[in-house]
């Protein structure tokens, strides 16, 4: 299986096609709803965001409470959709992935091809399971909005599925 | 009159969150076993496998199935020759939020949907019934919303076909397409009013999986289920969408009397990680 690295950059994601299994390693950072929303006022406020988006991968994921002795808790993707409003802002600052489950629209698709991003999923409702390659977690920003809190996750071997390619080519077919 | 304490129940919830949130229900992983020995489709095999594996992690880690841990919906019918001493729904509330805490399960509830803020384990969603006997039956179902968004009603005229209905809740499944986590379990109200449809599609959620075995007469009730999950599983829509036979491990249908002029049906779609747990004190 294809082995990737963050941060990412066009000569690391150019040649994968949607379907295609790889696994990475590197830093990913969790964002869902609420930090999406925030993270776009910002945006439109021209001010400085609490992350370098640059090459870099958000994961729509909230986890679960970290057990005790465990460095994370569940930790499964999210429905990807929800952010859709909010994606294209994004990889026009820099954003080049994202991880999630489920399919995305036809703007986030063109952005993707426009700022030659690439969308991935991973096992969704499998926390459980996807804990095991998370390797450290530390609070980024908005730690009042609990596990919708932006997380920096090291990550090892993170099993994904090319949802969406650089060139729009996508999973789920075309709409 | 049988006495039952707040703190009896306190507890009983809070072992009834333990259960449902690390040990899939038996019903669904039997479903899933047989899903993964007939699927042929290559990629949904691997994903089935995975999520047996995720089920059987969690159970033996004491982890979350998934890190949706809901919107804990509780259902408690109340034997009306018990006697409670203390307040029901704040025990029952009590022993979620301490169950949510000691499990390290995800705050997901937030005090005001409008205005948001601070996520919080409670308050739950408590459906409380009267009904005969000395007894209390409490039933947890964390409800993920990946799969609650994807809800329907539709009030149907009453001269209504079943073709009709039929379609209205496989376009249902189709919408929720591969972003809900199939394969479903697809949980159907039909009859009485826009709610109690409503409550009936979530109940339905909490009958056992049948695994489809020989033929159920055309016309009833477990003939329609039969159907439409024949239907659904033609639409290739697969674990996590991307093909297979398996995109519903099961149609579950609850019926109510309804109104002469109306046909109200509901569609609660579960995620393949459907969880619940069941005590009787």
């Amino acid at each position: 299986m294809k082995k990737i690295n963050t941060p990412l950059d066009l000569n690391k994601i150019k040649s994968l096609k949607a379907g295609q299994e790889v696994c990475l390693t590197g830093i990913i950072y969790t964002a869902r709803d609420q930090a999406h929303k925030r993270l776009l006022e910002l945006i439109k406020k021209g001010k400085r965001l609490p992350l370098d988006l640059k090459g870099a991968i958000i994961y729509y994921c909230g986890p679960a409470k970290t057990p005790k002795g465990k460095i994370i808790g569940s930790c499964g993707p999210t429905t990807s959709s929800r952010m859709d409003e909010f994606t294209p802002f994004l990889l026009a600052k820099g954003l080049k992935g994202m991880i999630g489950k489920g399919s995305r629209s036809q703007e986030v698709k063109e952005a993707i091809k426009k700022h030659k991003g690439i969308y991935f999923i991973t096992y969704a409702g499998c926390g459980a399971l996807l804990s095991k390659y998370v390797r450290s977690v530390k609070t980024v920003a908005y730690g009042d909005l609990g596990p919708e809190a932006i997380l920096k996750l090291e990550v090892e071997n993170f099993p994904l599925i090319v949802a969406i390619d650089v060139n729009g080519g996508c999973i789920y077919g075309e709409d | 009159m049988r006495e039952i304490k707040a703190s009896q129940i306190i507890k009983a919830v809070t072992e009834l969150v333990r259960r449902a949130n690390f040990i899939l229900r038996s019903d669904v992983l039997s479903a899933l076993r047989s899903a993964y020995r007939f699927e042929k489709n290559k990629r949904a095999k691997t994903i089935l496998k995975a999520i047996l594996d995720n089920a059987a992690y969690a159970r033996e880690k004491n982890l979350a199935i998934c890190q949706d841990t809901g919107i804990p919906v509780v259902f408690a019918e109340v034997g009306q020759d018990v006697k409670i001493s203390g307040d029901l729904k704040a025990a029952i509330n009590k022993g979620i939020k301490e169950g949510y805490k000691k499990y390290s399960l995800r705050n997901s509830i937030v005090a005001d949907p409008l205005l948001r803020g601070n996520p919080k384990f409670s308050p739950c969603i408590i459906h409380t019934d009267i009904v005969k006997g000395n007894k209390i039956k409490l039933t947890i179902l964390p409800k993920g919303f990946g799969c609650e968004n994807k809800s329907r009603l539709m009030m149907f005229k009453p001269t209504a076909g079943i073709e009709e209905i039929k379609k209205f809740i496989i376009d249902a499944v189709k919408s929720a397409g591969p972003d809900a986590c199939p394969p479903y379990i697809v949980g159907v109200g039909i009859g009485g009013t826009a709610d109690y449809a409503g409550m009936l599609a979530k109940k339905a959620l909490l009958k056992k999986i049948k695994l489809q075995r020989g033929l159920s007469p055309k016309g009833t009730v477990p003939g329609f289920e039969r159907e439409l999950l024949f239907e659904i599983n033609n639409l290739n829509i697969g674990p996590m969408g991307l093909g297979g036979k398996t995109t519903a491990l099961a149609v579950n249908i609850q019926t109510y009397p309804t109104h002469i002029a109306g046909l109200p049906v509901s569609v609660n779609i579960s995620c393949h990680a459907l969880r619940s747990a069941r005590i009787v004190l």
